[in-house]
């Protein structure tokens, strides 16, 4: 567990580079043309959609009252709100907030296309290689160069990320066997392998320390300037949302997808760009959340099916609301010293997976 | 109209499919029948482009399938093979609806919804229209799907092993739909059947392939004869005309 003072809220912390700060971020709205307008999976999607969206709200109003800083809702109340409140809410609560709901809505949409590249439930960007290998980018690109923008770094990251999904897709593809749960064990070995080198490579380089921030999730150093690459993420899904019929068609297998002229090819390109460049984002701005990719798409598409167009928004919403859960849970269970939401969410997602698996999901079907 | 000629399909040096050549240009149900291995998917795929062509070439409308774009030919042919559906978690309405996607390219207009109701009547799914295909009966999802190819309404539609998980009721109500497809909306169905006697009572036509050569092909009362269904399958057999159907059984 790691014990940390809310970095944000020193008085030590670095000063803003924008001085704006951003609201809460728009969800994508559920396209109205698609579907049967009486169909119960409809019907079920716009009240989990409105429901997750107002649970989604009040955690990140929740989210902004809790922290070590003297920033609660009595000293609104009372009438103490002065500069030094409103440049912790802005520099502090506000991004750190932000950051969980862009990490949480593009990490669990990140793991639903995974799984409809792979068509196979149980595999998720963390558990096939993708961000192991964003790990191992980011540890070789420090290496060589240390001074490079993070921009350039994430990119970087993002092609190792790229490169080892596509391997894990090739892999999976040259099975012989179709057994289901072949597939996620093959991504768990790939995946142990990238992040045993990632290791080594860092051990040599004296770069743990760095690389155990990369593959750790924890929110408490999210400053205004520290987190905006995540809004990409949320782009990300958004271009994922545009492209969710043939996303689920990709889903329905490649014989499919071919009779009915889509480029195949194309979109599994596209997904595993999308997938990698928002492992990269999150290992290089917040580090590795495991289980969110995973979990959160199982139980949405247990309760409304696999139609894509229906699924990413709540999906991105869910997401969102966990990542952002297990943050607040983190912050309050040692209060005043901070559980990191990687540790938070292996407890939690690990929980959840294990109910889902004991109901029978099957990891087709 | 569907042209195939010489194709061939090398797995290593096994010759999978062996330079088959075939034309269908009018409207009609033609069966391929052989036992198993024969190379009767392996064709049918490489005619829907499913499959990379190793010899020979193949034409929808004159279109080399090699050559032209997917969404073309998407609105030309059709092709339902025997595994379908590795994420569907879908409602029956949603697959159907996706059928149409080679023409909506996923905005359904009023057409689209008609094309799909039709065709949710016309394989009896009306009362699971809203049901997810996981938690239908096998039956149920292979027909589900079968909706989806005649609501993806091309002129050409291949199925491999359609019958398969439908009981005899069912699978008889599939072969009379392809019947009416065929005879009613001018389709060129092409149906891969186990059962020679399915392929007899419903098929204009038979393909008999046999080690990935198409060894017969004719209308029905010149393919299945004691002789050359014994030489396909390498089994002895009785052919009989009863009640005026051509009806194939076994030797026990």
């Amino acid at each position: 567990m790691v014990e940390r003072h809310h970095a944000g809220e020193s008085p030590t912390a670095a000063l803003p580079r924008e001085p704006a700060a951003r609201a809460a971020p728009e969800p994508d709205r559920p396209v109205a043309r698609d579907g049967h307008p009486g169909s119960p999976s409809r019907r079920n999607g716009q009240k989990l959609l409105s429901l997750g969206l107002l649970t989604l709200a009040v955690l990140f109003v929740i989210s902004l009252f809790v922290g070590v800083g003297d920033l609660s809702v009595r000293t609104l109340l009372a009438g103490t709100w002065d500069a030094e409140t409103m440049r912790l809410m802005l520099v502090s609560r506000i991004p750190r907030s932000a950051a969980a709901v862009l990490a949480g809505a593009s990490l669990a949409v990140a793991g639903l296309l995974m799984q409809m590249l792979s068509s196979n439930r149980f595999v998720e960007p963390s558990t096939v290689g993708t961000t192991e290998a964003a790990a191992l980018g980011m540890v070789v690109i420090t290496i060589f160069a240390p001074d490079a923008s993070i921009l350039a770094k994430m990119l970087f990251a993002a092609s190792f990320a790229l490169l080892g999904t596509l391997l894990f897709l090739v892999l999976i593809r040259r099975l012989r066997s179709k057994s289901s749960l072949l597939v996620p064990l093959v991504g768990l070995i790939l995946a142990g392998i990238i992040e045993s080198t990632a290791y080594f490579v860092a051990y040599r380089n004296d770069l743990l320390q760095s690389l155990g921030a990369w593959s750790r999730g924890d929110f408490s150093m999210i400053l205004q300037g520290r987190y905006e690459l995540l809004w990409i993420g949320l782009a990300l899904a958004a271009i994922a949302l545009f492209a969710a019929d043939r996303f689920t068609l990709a889903g329905l297998g490649r014989d499919i997808s071919v009779t009915l002229g889509i480029a195949y090819e194309r979109i599994v390109a596209l997904g595993l760009v999308i997938v990698s460049l928002i492992a990269a984002l999150t290992v290089v701005t917040v580090g590795e959340i495991p289980f969110v990719g995973l979990v959160v798409p199982n139980l949405v598409t247990m309760a409304m099916g696999d139609n894509g167009r229906r699924i990413v928004p709540v999906v991105a919403i869910c997401g969102a609301g966990l990542v952002l859960a297990c943050d607040i849970i983190g912050r309050l269970v040692r209060f005043p010293y901070e559980i990191s939401v990687g540790a938070i969410m292996g407890v939690a997602g690990s929980l959840l997976f294990l109910i889902l698996l004991s109901r029978g999901r099957p990891a087709r079907g | 109209m569907i042209e195939a000629a010489a194709l061939t399909k090398l797995y290593g040096k096994a010759r999978v499919v062996d330079e088959a050549s075939l034309t269908l240009a009018s409207p009609g149900v033609t069966a391929i029948i052989g036992p198993n291995g024969a190379g009767k998917s392996t064709l049918l795929s490489m005619i829907a482009r499913l499959l990379p062509i190793d010899g020979g070439r193949a034409l929808i409308d004159g279109l080399d399938v090699t050559r032209t774009r997917g969404d073309e030919l998407a609105k030309r042919i059709s092709i339902l093979k025997q595994e379908n559906g590795l994420m569907a978690r879908l409602t029956a309405r949603d697959l159907i609806g996706f059928g149409r996607f080679p023409h909506s390219k996923g905005r359904l207009t009023p057409t689209d919804y008609e094309k799909i109701e039709e065709a949710l009547t016309f394989l009896d799914l009306l009362p699971f229209a809203d049901r997810f295909l996981d938690e239908m009966s096998g039956g149920q999802r292979q027909r589900a799907f079968v909706a989806m190819v005649l609501a993806q309404d091309t002129r050409a539609i291949l199925l491999d092993e359609p019958l398969n998980n439908l009981d005899m009721r069912h699978a008889v109500a599939m072969m009379r739909l392809m019947r009416r497809a065929a005879d009613e909306l001018g389709k060129i169905v092409v149906v891969v059947l186990h059962d020679i006697n399915f392929a007899c009572a419903y098929a204009d036509r038979i393909i008999a392939m046999q080690g990935g050569r198409i060894v017969v092909d004719g209308p029905v009362e010149e393919v299945v004869s004691e002789e050359t269904i014994e030489a396909v399958f390498g089994l002895p057999v009785m052919v009989r005309d009863v009640e005026g159907q051509r009806t194939c059984l076994f030797r026990a």
